[in-house]
């Protein structure tokens, strides 16, 4: 049995959301697998939650917030330096209609 | 000079601090053994130029009377996860190549300010996404007991520097048992921190609610001592928590009688789990019961669910986290010929389709889906909120019992290239380490057993929130009685 | 519920987004400073260009920035608020997430009120949540260049009710929001820099109908009037494409100032899935009771109440009292001012004439006069106690905006004070009234006009400095002998 949740449509529906491009292969692939572990990961839905609160952060942890002070830690020319393309301190990119 | 293949951290130091025994000639020694034996194994992905310079400063620091770090000239390697300023910092994904932080995560920067000295970058599984250090863009890692097994993963490069004894300590994190299974395949010393207790600042995101960085190192008194330095609240880390750091390799403590042991009653039947983990398993239950421990049966049904809620959860967050790989500012750009006519999309579809490897790829449309419009609400939210269900089981389950025992995987090391590519046979894998993490305790692997083959094998414990010192102990008095205690890996 | 508008028949729906960047020293989610001109990228860190590993810890002043313009909105502030991540690719997004509030945001169920033509209109404030900006984008055509120093700038998105009906309607609900903030203190209200951005959702639908017509967002309004001139467009333009039966997109839509129109930036083919989901990096946010509390004793009057307070005590006009409350810092000094000088309504009036007039031909700040209000106030009881008449008062003003001088200093240096001394007063009237003749025939037989005459040279030959009251008793008595 599988399911068809994974479809071709719905991965290359995903992928683009994901802004991945997959090969025909991959698609395939992927489909095929994905569909059959998302099948198998269905097994939670019978799981009665109702009103249960998700749990985000598992531990207890108690809030706090940083004062409003500022901290220059870094320079603009360290913060380029890992550009894959920049022009002096900025970052460059195809344009962006 | 004393033997730096089984001296313990804290000897290290106390030699260097006397100068009985130079930090530089420490670092050498590991360097050299590293250089003669990484080749075989793919530890290291990357040494660090100025590991001897950070020794020599320690010797300096010495020479002048000042104070040293507890670490003070005690070789690392730090799994290529965490960011080190100045050091190429890849997540063994083509994705990061050529990235070299400006910044160190807090859990290095910690172990530097203790006197640490960085011997370089260990291996992994791309983004921390595996368990047989497989998916490294960098190669396959090697297990040293057998060059032809896997070290697991994803904390492969730690596991395998370590057992080779290439360095004092590592570190690796664990977002479902990626600390914990390469430390029981490996047969060292392995623990994952409650969620909260170590900074996460610095630390490559896979699932930002499940990763924990931790110590894989030779011994319990070793992984005590380098928790103590790493652990603790972070101004970086809204996420840690203020609690106090206990000392916890002065507080350990072998002492058994009258610990009560939980024994999972869903894992007693566990068809998936290989004889000899069983054998080992139960030789620890007999162990524990000599020294005086108690054996109480715990109930926490919602484990049969964990593997489906672990990567309905981690690949959702990880399918966010990795949204920053892009093109733009950092690492991999797909060579264009041309930007001014390219449009965006496929700017980043190439770029990210190029940079990413299959199981990367596979969990991030995974995770994309799960949180997506329609899909949300089945996913995503159903999975946390069982979490919370699973949590409250294991708050019951703590309530009576110190700490809870079980086997860390199914299997012990398996060889490389020999699973078959079936992606969720390998997942149902982590059943017994990824609800550790999905209920945010503390959980870690001491080696115990061996399989007929001579591989390692390791227990895993388990305590409450917090309560590292707890199962430090537990591990403390099993290593003692360790089946593993005095071998050492054919590569070595 | 206010009278209905009518355009043509059809009726328009507008729904107003405002973005008001908090004034926070540093960014929401690191210590990167906020500074609107740093050099090109300066204004970062590892945090705000999303390199791997890096982590947001929240800013409490931002949190109780937050606060505090909710609870002068007349919000609920959720003792547990989250922050979401907001999932979508885009260059000027470092983590290709926006770490926002979504489905519970720390401001809920408010309101605000203005007036408008003379007519009180209350709008209702559905959310008000905390969110980080994004970084800036230049575009050369043939590439993007991209500056985070803004990405990560605390941002409070105030999001109304679509209560609004006109596009006078829609400028005056963001002109008192940005009076809101900056009497709040926690925004500098700058359209042109960016602090405040003001995004309208606009529909039509025919008079009578209730279900919503298909709206049109319009972004990049930089000032209010183009706000109102914006929606007047965008209404007409709606309407105009549903009497030709061309269908209304839903897009998002820019204003161009030079053209006066809008126009299409993009269209939302299928709505954006942007996955949002509670980011695991950031606790919830707490707010207890007492830090509640402590910020709503914190709280300063609002504009709306000080307007009534200055109606009522000090007896000004509403309008005046309008004027007056705009700003906060105006509204102290007039405060200042008419408390030094006992006057209040003496001080309204030459504020509003004098003050505001130099201020906005030389486009300063309050602050920036040279004129203190402790001076100011000099100068009223200067006129007051008939030292100078007002129209001496002005020239004395004038004087003291340009030096800074005090008034008594300039009176006296000048020689300007009013003659009140009869004598001397009687002397210049029978002068007057001797060297014209015809005129004080046309009095006797009748012409009460030519006073006015009489008043004129007298004050001119006195160089402006006789007191006008004595001038007129004597001039009335000397003109009936
Ligand atoms: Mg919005
Ligand atoms: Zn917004």
């Amino acid at each position: 049995m599988s399911s068809d949740k994974f479809n071709k449509d719905v991965i290359q529906k995903i992928a683009n959301l994901a802004r991945l491009r997959l090969s025909p292969e991959e698609a395939t692939e992927f489909s095929e697998q994905l569909s059959k572990i998302i099948l198998h990961f269905d097994e939670i839905s019978d799981l009665d939650t109702q009103g249960i609160e998700p749990l985000i952060t598992p531990s207890e942890i108690e809030y706090s917030t940083r004062e409003d002070a500022v901290k220059q830690n870094f320079h603009a020319a360290d913060m380029v330096a890992n550009a894959p393309e920049k022009q002096g301190n900025l970052f460059k990119v195809p344009p962006v209609v | 000079m004393m033997d730096l293949l089984t001296a313990s951290m804290s000897e290290t130091r106390k030699a260097i601090a006397e100068k009985k025994v130079s930090a530089v000639e420490v670092t050498k020694y590991f360097l050299v053994r590293a250089e003669k034996l990484n080749p075989t194994l793919n530890a290291f992905i990357k040494f660090n130029p100025d590991c001897v310079k950070q020794a020599e400063s320690i010797d300096q620091k010495i020479a002048k009377g000042e104070n040293v770090g507890v670490l003070a000239g005690v070789p690392f390697g730090i799994k290529d996860l965490l960011c080190t300023k100045g050091i190429e910092t890849t997540a063994a994904s083509k994705m990061l190549t050529g990235f070299v932080p400006p910044y160190d995560s807090t859990v290095v920067a910690r172990l530097k300010n203790a006197g640490a000295t960085i011997v370089g970058k260990l291996n992994l599984d791309e983004f921390a996404m595996g368990s047989s250090n497989e998916s490294s863009f960098h190669g396959v890692c090697k297990n040293p007991w057998n060059p032809e097994y896997v070290p697991g993963g994803s904390s492969g490069g730690s596991a395998s520097a370590q057992a080779a004894r290439l360095v004092m300590g590592t570190i690796g994190t664990d977002t479902g048992g990626s600390i914990r299974q390469p430390s029981s395949f490996c047969g060292v010393v392995g623990i994952k921190p409650t969620y909260g207790r170590v900074s996460r600042y610095g630390i490559v995101a896979f699932a930002s609610s499940l990763d924990q960085a931790g110590p894989m190192v030779s011994t319990v008194q070793d992984a005590a001592l380098t928790l103590e330095v790493i652990a603790g609240i972070d101004d970086l880390d809204g996420t840690t928590s203020s609690k106090p750091v206990e000392a916890f390799s002065k507080n350990l403590s072998a002492d058994m009688k009258g610990k009560k042991i939980g024994i999972v009653r869903e894992y007693h039947n566990s068809e998936l789990v290989h004889p000899d983990i069983r054998k080992t398993y139960e030789q620890a239950l007999e162990t524990l019961k000599n020294l005086g421990a108690e054996l109480v049966e715990v109930s926490i049904p919602l484990t049969k669910y964990a593997v489906s809620m672990y990567y309905l959860i981690s690949a959702s967050e990880a399918s966010s986290n990795l949204a920053r790989y892009d093109g733009v500012k950092y690492g991999y750009r797909s060579d264009f010929k041309d930007l001014s006519s390219l449009p965006l999309d496929d700017f980043y579809a190439q770029t990210r389709a190029e940079g990413f490897g299959k199981e990367v790829k596979r969990r991030i449309i995974l995770g994309t889906f799960c949180l997506s419009s329609g899909y949300f609400d089945a996913y995503y939210n159903k999975a946390c909120q069982v979490r919370r269900l699973l949590r409250n089981q294991y708050d019951e389950a703590f309530a009576k019992c110190d700490a809870i025992i079980s086997p860390v995987s199914t299997t012990p090391a398996f060889k490389i290239g020999t699973r078959v590519y079936d992606p969720l046979k390998m997942y149902l894998n982590d059943i017994f380490t990824t609800s550790t993490n999905l209920a945010g305790l503390p959980g870690m692997s001491v080696p115990f057993g061996l399989t007929s083959d001579g591989l390692p094998i390791g227990i895993q414990l388990t305590g409450h929130h917090f309560q590292e010192q707890k199962i430090l102990n537990v591990a403390y008095a099993l290593e003692q009685n360790s089946a593993v205690k005095g071998k050492t890996p054919s590569v070595y | 519920m206010s009278t209905k508008i009518s355009y043509r028949g059809f009726e328009a729906v507008i729904g107003i987004e405002v973005h008001v960047q908090l004034k926070t020293e540093s960014k929401i989610f690191s210590a990167d400073a906020t500074t609107f001109d740093s050099a090109d990228n300066e204004n970062t860190s590892p945090v705000s260009v999303g390199m791997p590993g890096t982590l947001p810890v929240l800013n409490k002043k931002a949190v109780e920035y937050a606060i505090k313009t909710g609870l002068a909105l007349g919000c609920n502030i959720r003792k547990k608020s989250v922050f979401s991540r907001k999932n979508y690719f885009y260059p000027d997004l470092p983590k290709g997430y926006q770490i926002s509030q979504y489905d519970e945001p720390i401001c809920e169920h408010g309101s605000i009120q203005f007036e408008v033509e003379g007519k009180s209109k209350t709008v209702g404030i559905t959310r008000a949540h905390l969110e980080e900006d994004a970084g800036k984008s230049t575009h050369f055509g043939q590439y993007t260049l991209i500056n985070y120093n803004r990405a990560g700038i605390p941002l409070l998105e105030i999001v109304s009710e679509p209560e609004m009906h006109s596009p006078q309607e829609a400028a005056e609900y963001c002109r008192t929001i940005r009076s809101v903030v900056r009497y709040l203190d926690v925004c500098d209200g700058n359209l042109e820099e960016g602090s405040l951005r003001c995004d309208c959702n606009v529909s039509v639908r025919k008079v009578g109908e209730t279900k919503l017509g298909t709206k049109v967002e319009l972004k990049n309004i930089n000032s209010f009037r183009f706000v109102e001139k914006a929606v007047e467009y965008e209404i007409h333009r709606q309407i105009d494409a549903i009497e030709n039966s061309e269908k209304i997109v839903q897009e998002t839509r820019l204003y161009d100032p030079d053209k006066n129109r809008t126009f299409t930036m993009r269209v939302k083919e299928d709505a954006q899935d942007y996955r949002y989901f509670p980011d695991p990096d950031i606790l919830p946010v707490i707010v207890t009771d007492e830090q509640l509390a402590l910020v709503k004793k914190s709280l300063p009057e609002l504009p709306l109440q000080r307007a009534a307070r200055f109606v009522k005590d000090f007896l000004l006009a509403p309008s005046d009292a309008h004027l007056l409350t705009e700003e906060r810092e105006l509204s102290d000094y007039f405060e200042a001012c008419g408390k030094a000088c006992g006057n209040y309504k003496a001080a309204a009036n030459w504020i509003i004439s004098e003050l505001l007039r130099e201020l906005n031909d030389s486009k300063l700040a309050v602050h920036n006069s040279k004129v203190s209000a402790q001076n100011f106030a000099d100068l009223i009881t200067q006129i007051d106690q008939g030292v100078i008449s007002g129209k001496i008062a002005k020239v004395v003003f004038k004087e003291m905006w340009d030096s800074g001088s005090t008034a008594a200093d300039i009176i006296k240096a000048k020689g300007l004070v009013q003659v009140s001394d009869v004598g001397e007063i009687e002397k210049i009237v029978a002068d007057v009234i001797t060297a014209n003749p015809s005129q004080v025939a046309e009095f006797k037989a009748g012409k009460d006009k030519v006073i006015g005459f009489f008043v004129g040279a007298i004050m001119k030959a006195s160089k402006g400095k006789a007191n006008p009251a004595i001038v007129n008793e004597i001039l009335m008595k000397k003109l009936s002998e």
